[in-house]
């Protein structure tokens, strides 16, 4: 298949940009970024600078890759990363537009790779157990229900991609947030330490400039681990509670 | 030079235990005063990291990912090794060991086995109280499945994601530790050297990888946990870039590469599909549980399939060979890696392939819908339950313990698994050679240590399922952090080392003239296109079968790549800023170094023994055929470009009788 790439390219973040054309033959069996790797190839050999993306795992779990692909993040399929999209999904002749994530918290790298570190800072805040090496009880010491552990886990699922981020109109991160605030938040063993949890880690959303929720969707619909809505619910809840309670002790 | 293992002393069961109490410690005020580099932040560099700064040392960690959650662990599906015993089916420590001791052939150290066998038990507990999601039985308690290789069912898993959620559990445990100020966390950096002083490891040499900056980092000791090499043969399941740099960096230092050529190739992947492919995705080993592996008995039947003319449902049952449980009764579809997939090649060598390529056979799960499909019926009180029932519960069940695998088959290949039987063929998959270390895990560099796959510690020449990730976490939650002590407690008095030392100076340049090297060859070949090329010769001469003849013209080959590399690789961009392909370079102008010692060392090693499979050596069965008498060593290997130096570390088995691997 014949396909028409217009693809984002930007030197660094301090370059302004501009969509670059380019003309691809590809093969409905290739994975998008192999379709990308033969671009990379052909520019490579005309001794031109390749495109820079993202990518590691290429089977949709460590995050990586990042492009909005005909204004979708991850592009159009459902429930699938960039990495896992196959040729399949489009025809011959298609013309393609290749973005990066846009968000004022994800700065541009170079072409399509973008910084996402405010995700670990929003981690550091408070997205872990606070339990050293050494001091675990007997992993069998707390029966916890099989239907709650398979919710903490949905929760878990998230790989950090920052779709969601790049979907909203907000820029705003509560879905990824609220993910891990429920993951924890669920499981007994995280439960102690949650309402310390939710403030912090709301507090760390804001000050990495990611914005503010609407309530428009958008972040679960493109979302590539179809993390659900209702943890952004649940963290609002237990954000407020919170609050309240620590109004009190203060 | 004498390797010296550093074994304990002491009865097999006693020694870790013995050891651990009469070592030497560190106080809490001198921990404050000394600094520890960890390069690798996966399961074992970060359950490390994090554990040595909550002890009470400056740590500074080091990752060219652009954050600790994304390290090739994160891929890791199908589950964790644990001598539990939850499910009372006569597991234990012993038991564990003796399975890793056998599973390995014979190729691993004792002592080390036994220690990971007793650090399995505590890492679930430690996973669990970081809020690991692990999969759970309707009674609350901790589910578990089996693996190959073992009769017993001691595998821990979260789905099919559970390298994921245990590096989120040392990811977060990092990150607590990086909020308080105990580690300095370096993403996107590039470990490129190491800097000896005084015959020490004292620090690295690492790129900024946004601004191509090299820049010099000191301390008291350099712990590498950089993972595995598997890479080297190009299309692999590791992660795009996972490389050998690190490992490699130290070994042109002086430390030794370990047994290099133990490779496995793991027997469930998605076959290749052409020429651009960039890698190969895993079917997790758990799908063995219950999928039955087969290729047809007719080559009428095989020609059908490969035409489209048949697919694998329209072969009636007795014109099916399922060769595993054919041939080996005992342990059927669950036999070790090794074996499975030398009998994949074997079905498929015998013509018997059933895709286009000739390179598939089948994992078929229809017994296993139907057997659950019935029994879920049972269960909801269904008499009599029609086909369609018992396929849709089955499915149902069968999606529970799997979806997310077989959603991912079929986004690859575009063919629903539950309804036709999956192709699949063996693929690179893990390294079990690696620098080599002693008890301590320290290599033969002094105040070097290495952890996780980048060792060669525990997996003798053939890894279990699940044992990766169960030596990882073992190595950085529960052995370094102890271990590291005999090396720092003679290193208290040693003040701040500093970066302007004139070793670093000289490290630094040596970096940067390598670095610019490369951007100015300025030839007209890819980077790529040598990745490419290398992985062909790799896995022709040194893959899943190797003999004398081949090992030698391979050496050959990577040398004539090599030269080639160097004089005409095309690297665009430059130097000092952000650009992948010159990261890719700087990679893969190690792997072609480390290519060449692997079909050295496969060319040593005149037996046949785990992943190591020579031709020239097999039983009248065609199964592999180990020589204990001269090769119960691990073969270490020195640098030297004309002809790599080896150094031999007898195995000494004390506990365990050697015997011919049988799973029959
Ligand atoms: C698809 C797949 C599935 C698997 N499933 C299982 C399973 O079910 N069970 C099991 O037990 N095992 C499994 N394994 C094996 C297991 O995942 C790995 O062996 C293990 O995760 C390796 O962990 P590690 O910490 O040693 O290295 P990695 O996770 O590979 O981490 C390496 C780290 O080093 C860093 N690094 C490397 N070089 C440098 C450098 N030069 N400078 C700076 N940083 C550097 C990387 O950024 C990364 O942080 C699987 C492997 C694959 C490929
Ligand atoms: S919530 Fe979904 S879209 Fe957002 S980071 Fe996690 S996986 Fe990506
Ligand atoms: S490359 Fe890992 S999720 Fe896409």
């Amino acid at each position: 298949m014949k396909l028409n790439l217009k693809v984002w390219r930007q030197r660094s973040n301090n370059d302004k940009g501009a969509f670059a054309t380019y003309q691809v033959e590809a093969n409905e069996h290739m994975s998008f970024l192999e379709m990308l790797d033969v671009l990379n190839e052909q520019l490579i050999a005309k001794k031109e600078t390749p495109v820079a993306f993202e990518h590691d795992c290429r089977e949709g779990i460590c995050g990586a890759c990042s492009m909005v692909i005909n204004g979708r993040p991850h592009g159009p399929q459902q429930g699938t990363t960039t990495c896992q999209l196959h040729m399949r999904a489009f025809e011959d002749g298609d013309t393609i537009f290749i973005e990066p994530f846009r968000a004022r918290a994800f700065p541009v790298v170079k072409d399509l790779v973008v910084d996402r570190s405010g995700f670990d800072r929003i981690i550091q805040s408070g997205g872990f157990v606070s339990v050293n090496t050494g001091q675990a009880q007997d992993g069998n010491a707390i029966p916890i229900e099989k239907d709650l552990a398979g919710e903490a886990f949905d929760a878990a699922t998230c790989i950090g991609c920052g779709a969601c981020v790049a979907a909203c109109p907000n820029g705003a991160a509560m879905l990824f947030t609220s993910a891990k605030v429920t993951h924890l938040g669920l499981l007994p063993q995280g439960k102690v330490e949650h309402s310390k949890r939710v403030l912090s880690m709301v507090k760390a959303m804001d000050e990495e400039g990611f914005g503010m929720c609407s309530n428009v969707g958008a972040c679960s619909v493109e979302c590539p681990k179809e993390i659900s809505l209702e943890n952004i619910a649940r963290m609002n809840r237990d954000y407020i509670g919170a609050s309240l309670a620590s109004d009190k002790t203060v | 030079m004498k390797l010296n293992s550093n074994i304990p002393e002491g009865p097999l069961a006693d020694k870790w235990t013995n050891y651990r109490g009469k070592m030497n410690l560190v106080a809490p005020n001198n921990k404050r005063r000394i600094d520890i580099i960890v390069v690798g932040t996966g399961l074992a560099g970060a359950s490390a990291a994090a554990t040595l700064a909550e002890l009470g040392y400056n740590v500074s960690a080091f990752t060219f990912h652009d954050s600790p959650r994304r390290a090739h662990s994160i891929a890791a599906q199908g589950g964790i090794n644990a001598a539990k015993n939850y499910q009372n089916d006569g597991d234990s420590v012993y038991r564990l060991f003796y399975d890793t001791i056998k599973g390995g052939d014979y190729r691993s150290r004792e002592a080390n086995v036994h220690r990971l066998a007793e650090a399995s038990r505590s890492i679930i507990d430690q996973c669990v109280a970081q809020g690991v999601p692990f999969a759970r039985e309707y009674g609350g308690l901790l589910a578990n499945r089996s693996f190959g290789g073992v009769q017993v069912s001691r595998t821990f898993y979260a789905r099919g994601q559970t390298g994921q959620q245990l590096l989120l559990g040392a990811y977060q445990a990092l990150s607590r530790q990086i909020a308080t100020g105990n580690v300095k966390m370096y993403n996107r950096h590039e470990m490129l050297d190491l800097v000896m002083v005084d015959g020490k490891a004292r620090g690295i040499i690492a790129r900024n990888l946004l601004t191509g900056k090299l820049e010099r980092h000191a301390a008291h000791c350099v712990v590498l946990a950089t993972g595995g090499y598997g890479n080297v043969f190009y299309l692999s399941t590791n992660a795009m870039g996972s490389n050998v740099t690190a490992g490699w960096r130290a070994v042109k230092r002086g430390a030794l590469m370990a047994n290099p050529c133990y490779t496995q190739i793991h027997p469930t992947c998605i076959p290749v599909s052409g020429e651009y492919q960039s890698k190969l995705t895993l079917m997790s080993e758990s799908l063995r549980n219950d999928g039955r592996v087969w290729v047809p008995k007719n080559m009428d039947d095989v020609m059908a399939i490969r035409e489209g003319r048949k697919t694998g449902n329209d072969i009636p049952e007795e014109d099916r060979d399922y060769y595993l449980e054919r041939r080996y009764p005992a342990f059927g579809n669950l036999v070790p890696r090794d074996v499975a997939s030398r009998a994949a090649k074997t079905a498929c060598d015998e013509g018997r392939g059933v895709n286009q390529t000739g390179l598939a056979v089948f994992l078929d799960f229809a017994a296993a819908i139907e057997r659950y499909g019935k029994a879920e019926a049972h269960t909801q009180g269904l008499h009599n339950p029609d086909k369609g029932t018992i396929t849709r519960l089955g499915e149902e069940v069968v999606k529970a313990k799997y979806g997310n695998l077989f959603q991912m088959y079929e986004k690859i290949t575009g063919e629903n698994p539950y309804k036709l039987p999956m192709k699949i063929y063996p693929a690179v998959h893990y390294t079990m050679g690696g620098l080599w270390v002693d008890y301590n895990l320290e290599t033969n560099v002094p105040g070097l240590f290495c952890l996780g796959e980048a060792n060669f510690s525990d997996h003798g020449a053939n890894r279990l399922g699940a044992s990766a990730l169960m030596q990882g976490l073992a190595d950085g939650y529960f052995v370094i952090p102890y271990t590291i002590g005999q090396f720092l407690s003679k290193e208290i008095r040693t003040p701040k080392i500093s970066s302007d030392l004139p070793e670093f100076e000289a490290a630094e340049n040596a970096t940067k003239e390598r670095v610019e090297k490369l951007i100015n060859i300025k030839g007209n070949q890819s980077v790529e296109s040598f990745h490419r090329r290398l992985g062909k010769i790799m896995w022709e001469y040194c893959g899943m079968s190797r003999n004398a003849e081949g090992l030698k013209k391979g050496r050959q080959m990577i040398r004539e790549l090599r030269a080639e590399f160097w004089r005409d690789v095309f690297v665009p961009g430059t130097a000092d800023e952000f650009n992948p392909e010159l990261e890719k370079a700087c990679r893969v102008a190690d792997f072609l170094e480390l290519g060449e010692v692997m079909m050295v060392d496969a060319l040593d090693r005149n037996e046949s023994c785990g992943g190591h499979f020579r031709e020239e050596y097999r039983s009248e069965e065609g199964e592999a055929a180990r020589n204990d008498a001269d090769y119960t060593y691990v073969a270490a290997w020195e640098w030297n470009d004309e002809q790599p130096i080896l150094h031999k570390e007898e195995l000494v088995f004390e506990n365990v009788e050697l015997k011919t691997r049988s799973y029959k």
